[in-house]
């Protein structure tokens, strides 16, 4: 069994009326099977409202299912003697780097977390070494926060959280505020962490380029996993994936248009060096 | 309409320990029609500079002509102008406030002392030209989507008839669907409104696609200024300042490197496209 298990996962909104009487009901993730392998870089898609952070949220226990269960390493999320231990071992990113930054000095903000857990002193600044080393921002941890970019301050938050050892990093958005280098600076880093370190991810996202080099991919609409499989897999699919209100890279969307136009170009090209390869081989035939 | 920026500096907190210079020497010119993309790295000035433009930020030296006045000239009328150069923020939806949809959007005009019913005649066109549907005219604001709720947003600073439009990153955030959208919207206010557009954005794709001047900041100057052709061509002085050229223009390069005789100077999907099936078919 995988370190993330959700079975026949449900979860409501349930909005009530100053009485307690039930007004509506907004059902965001809808009957979810589904089994993450220890290790494995996992990217999850969808639309605004599709349910994706719904199911982010649920991964460490911040929201418990309505019905189904999901267990986080063996563990029901539903049982509340596990809530200490799964909290510690999965931690959360989220969009907006400004919201996350607890402390004024940034040793200090990474630190946070393996103090709250009871980490001896001692132990707990071998891990802020080792956590800002992880994310290469070493060089700054005398710094305050704030003067950092949005890029740095997402590695800092993602510090923060290998700080406390997990085995599980879930990342709802961490690049939507960000510039061109700061969203390649937070992916690179998510990347070795997974490689490096061995941490599990579970990268939340609107780039499709983001998503490339993820070992699964789950796509989410309306509550519902509709797709699931490798990038290539999903990626080839462009039409199915408008029709979810994604996209597809633009190296992918330039080989899908090449194709309907003629070219013998195979389906799911995901990056520029297959896309040259292919159109090279294609020339070679025609000689 | 016409914005000439002559010369303008800005420095936050000057004689403090907190100095800096955020705009530096900055000459620009803008006509009528105009749709142009302003790119940076976050700290490039590019917010702080269009803060500028509606006189929210006074310059410490230089000229904003606005119409050919000077807009920092004694007795000049800045609500006049802040009516006709309309600023949209980063996530506007964050400043929707009223009860529902069509007071929100009324709270512009009312305040430029528009009668009631200029007002709701106002906040309907806006509407619609944002193509948000009558039938949502009674909802909360917070029980609409999100891209739904940037719309609304935007209709607000429509509702108070600018000649210049400036969006600040109105697609951050959204699904690729959503930012299409918000973008194809935009383009209709250029084209059918005859809307000038300033469009900041993050992403090298969407302003590829659709702006006819590209305007790059970089540490409070203007770094590049040209068609986004010409500007994406310089790709790797834009890697130096935190900035990319789209994809496609990558794949162009690499394919002319491996011989293949494409011009380098597609930006779009659709032009790349059009250009390697010319180069294949020979």
């Amino acid at each position: 069994m995988g370190i993330i298990k959700a079975k026949n996962l449900l979860f409501e909104y349930i909005r009530r009326d100053e009485d307690g009487n039930v007004e509506s009901i907004n059902r965001a993730i809808d009957d979810v099977t589904l089994d993450v392998k220890k290790g494995d870089f996992v990217a999850v898609l969808g639309h605004n409202g599709s349910g994706k952070s719904t199911l982010a949220k649920h991964i460490n226990a911040l929201l418990v299912p309505t019905e189904g269960t999901l267990w986080f390493k063996d563990m029901n999320t539903t049982e509340e003697d596990n809530l200490w231990l799964i909290r510690q071992s999965a931690g959360m990113v989220f969009q907006n780097p400004d919201n996350q930054i607890v402390a004024s000095v940034v040793e200090e903000d990474v630190a946070f977390g393996p103090e709250n857990l009871g980490v001896p002193t001692k132990d707990i600044w071998t891990r802020v070494e080792e956590s800002l080393n992880a994310v290469g921002m070493m060089e700054y941890r005398g710094h305050s926060p704030n003067k950092l970019s949005g890029g740095q301050k997402q590695r800092i938050a993602i510090a923060g959280i290998m700080a406390m050892k997990p085995e599980c990093i879930v990342l709802d958005e961490p690049t939507a505020m960000l510039d061109p280098n700061g969203r390649k600076e937070v992916i690179r880093t998510v990347k070795e962490l997974n490689k490096n370190e061995k941490v599990t991810v579970i990268l939340i996202t609107h780039y499709m380029e983001e998503v490339i080099y993820a070992d699964k991919v789950y796509v989410m609409d309306d509550g519902k996993v509709v797709m699931e499989g490798s990038p290539r897999e999903i990626f080839s699919n462009v039409e199915e994936l408008k029709k979810y209100r994604l996209d597809v890279p633009q190296v992918t969307e330039l080989a899908y248009e090449l194709k309907k136009s003629g070219l013998a170009i195979p389906d799911g090209i995901l990056t520029t060096h297959e896309f040259v390869d292919a159109i090279q081989k294609l020339r070679q035939q025609s000689w | 309409m016409s914005i000439i920026v002559d010369k303008l500096n800005y420095i936050y907190s000057p004689g403090t320990a907190y100095q800096k210079h955020a705009l530096k020497d900055i000459n620009l010119e803008i006509t009528e029609g105009e749709f142009i993309g302003l790119i940076g790295h976050t700290g490039s000035g590019k917010s702080t500079f269009i803060q500028h433009l509606n006189g929210l930020i006074r310059g410490t030296s230089g000229s904003i002509y606005f119409n050919g006045q000077n807009i920092y000239d004694a007795g000049y009328n800045m609500k006049g102008l802040r009516s006709k150069v309309g600023l949209v923020f980063q996530y506007p939806e964050h400043q929707l406030f009223e009860t529902n949809v069509f007071k929100d959007v009324c709270f512009g005009p009312s305040n430029q002392g528009l009668e009631a019913l200029q007002v709701e005649l106002r906040a309907y066109e806006a509407l619609k030209m944002v193509g948000i549907d009558n039938s949502l005219l009674d909802a909360s604001p917070f029980e609409l989507s999100g891209g739904q709720k940037r719309r609304v947003a935007i209709a607000g600073v429509l509702a108070m008839k600018p000649e210049v439009l400036i969006l600040d990153e109105p697609t951050a955030g959204l699904d690729p669907k959503g930012r299409d959208e918000i973008l194809e919207q935009i383009a209709k206010l250029h084209k059918e409104n005859k809307l000038t557009i300033i469009l900041v954005s993050h992403s090298m794709e969407d302003v590829a696609k659709y702006v006819d001047r590209l305007i790059v900041m970089n540490r409070g100057e203007v770094a590049f200024n040209d068609t986004p052709r010409k500007v994406f061509a310089h790709y790797k002085e834009l890697e130096k300042i935190g900035l990319a050229a789209p994809q496609v223009t990558y794949v162009m390069n690499e394919l002319r490197m491996h011989g293949l005789p494409v011009s380098i100077e597609a930006t779009t999907i659709e032009e790349a496209k059009e250009e390697i099936l010319r180069v294949m078919k020979h």
